[in-house]
């Protein structure tokens, strides 16, 4: 299969099943289409009025060479890989402890209902923490490097448990050959010098959250009384960036109906003096007024499009930034497994909650159907697990036949539950956005590219 | 070539036979919290 788009003057064909991505000129643009369907005589009549007999003649002959090269309609026949995917022996290897079910902040969009998930106030015990560590020790099979993400509610609002956890952590790792990774989801509100400190020295990443600009964020992300945070947290997040070197790090916004225009929130954070950016759309019921929705895809796209213009001027000038929706490794970048399996939520990656029961994801917390067990008893659920093992590119009707399948993997199960009720159906909207996300990061390669 | 220029070049099926350790990152878990995006990831073994 291959997959064609044109953006700000460059051509692109991308040979989807092997990888490959070329930049080519306005014939080869226009005739690969006809390259499959039609005899040469035909392509030469179809074209003769618009190139040259030698264009087209040339343009055939170096699109036939990458064919034979396996660069251009290769084949998709990785189904022989899938049980490489569902037949692995189950193996968690990530957990995100909700270790406060509780925010000082009243953002106005968050899935986790201002920190509650649709319960109680809470917040984890160290023994549970712990009991989260003896289980994904006890069941991440040979697998060295772990990661334990510290989310939320807000995870400083705990922050005393977050450091025995770490601890016990850095204990337990050495005595199985171990290698825990520790990442902290924060609003910032109660960030100090203190805490900071510990989190340069134990965290791997830190996700920060701001929007963007001072009015966008305080509209979305106020704190209990209605003020605005942007004043609070700026500073705090700056320092903390400056002091992990600009790396290791993202500050982590999210946009809405509301800043459509999202593209300068972007550009205020850069401005601000931030490297490491992802700014994403919300997701949310269409009846709010805030969501994103169907309608707003075309705006969208403009903006992405002003986006990685922007960003790749920014570039040239010598003010480089990491957009993470326009990060893209070309020449590497994972494996087909992994191309096919997706996130892992429900396998290998499962939520905790303060309580120490097992979800899918954080997303799918609270939604008791889906409870999959405790730290302490193990995963149960067995026929849930399956389910997740399950959900691949391959299971998807819609993602196999899809040219952005290799580069979202299906896409999030969350969202698809939300949106079709199963997790095997696709919420529409986002992977419009998520596609034009993929063409605006191989533009900028491109561009990059014929710069050099 | 004079009507192409390659950008990256294919690797997924080379990695059909070598991939599939499970070392690497959790994709969501790394930045974004709400949306899965796998390619922008690196691998483990490189």
């Amino acid at each position: 299969m291959i997959h064609k788009f044109s953006m700000d003057g460059i051509n692109i064909v991308m040979d989807v099943d092997s990888g490959a991505v070329h930049i080519v000129d306005n014939v080869v643009y226009e005739i690969v289409d006809d390259f499959k369907e039609l005899s040469e005589k035909e392509i030469f009549e179809k074209y003769h009025n618009k190139f040259s007999e030698e264009e087209i003649k040339e343009a055939l002959e170096e699109i036939k060479e990458l064919e034979k090269e396996e660069m251009l309609f290769t084949e998709d026949d990785y189904e022989f890989v899938l049980p490489k995917v569902t037949n692995r022996n189950p193996v968690v290897k990530a957990l995100c402890l909700h270790v406060a079910h509780d925010c000082n902040l009243k953002c106005k969009y968050c899935f986790a209902e201002e920190g509650e998930y649709h319960g109680k106030r809470s917040l984890m015990s160290a023994e549970v923490g712990k009991a989260a560590i003896d289980f994904i020790i006890k069941n991440s099979g040979a697998r060295k490097n772990l990661e334990i993400d510290f989310f939320g509610g807000e995870p400083l609002m705990n922050f005393d448990v977050v450091k025995e956890i770490v601890e016990y952590g850095r204990e337990q790792e050495k005595l199985h050959n171990k290698n825990f990774r520790f990442t902290i989801t924060t609003n910032g509100i109660l960030l100090d010098d203190e805490k900071m400190e510990y989190i340069n020295k134990h965290m791997h990443n830190v996700v920060l959250s701001l929007d963007g600009r001072k009015e966008v964020n305080d509209n979305m992300r106020p704190k209990a009384g209605g003020q605005g945070s942007y004043e609070t947290i700026v500073p705090k997040f700056q320092k903390l960036a400056d002091s992990r070197n600009q790396t290791d790090y993202f500050v982590r916004g999210t946009f809405t109906k509301h800043n459509l225009d999202f593209a300068k929130d972007v550009m205020h954070l850069a401005d601000l003096g931030f490297k490491q950016i992802s700014v994403e759309p919300v997701v949310a019921e269409d009846e709010m007024d805030y969501a994103i929705t169907e309608k707003d895809i075309p705006v969208i796209y403009d903006e992405y499009e002003n986006l990685a213009k922007l960003i790749h001027k920014s570039r040239q000038e010598g003010k480089w930034f990491n957009f993470f929706h326009f990060n893209i490794d070309l020449k590497g970048g994972p494996c087909v497994v992994k191309r096919l399996a997706g996130c892992g939520s429900g396998t290998e990656y499962l939520a905790v909650t303060p309580e120490g029961d097992l979800y899918p994801c954080h997303q799918f917390v609270g939604k008791e159907e889906f409870k999959m067990g405790t730290v302490y008893e193990g995963v149960k659920d067995e026929k849930r697990r399956e389910e997740f093992e399950g959900c691949n590119v391959y299971s998807k009707p819609d993602c196999k036949v899809c040219w952005a399948k290799f580069y979202c993997s299906g896409g999030c199960a969350a969202n698809a539950y939300q949106y079709g009720g199963s997790i095997l159906s696709q919420y529409k909207t986002g992977c419009e956005l998520q596609k034009k996300r993929i063409e605006c990061a191989i533009y900028l390669k491109a561009k990059e590219a014929l710069s050099e | 070539m004079k009507h192409i220029k390659t950008l990256s070049t294919a690797m997924l099926k080379k990695t059909a036979a070598t991939g599939g350790c499970g070392e690497c990152q959790t994709s969501c878990q790394s930045a974004c919290k709400t949306s899965c995006t796998v390619a922008n990831q690196s691998c483990e073994n490189k």
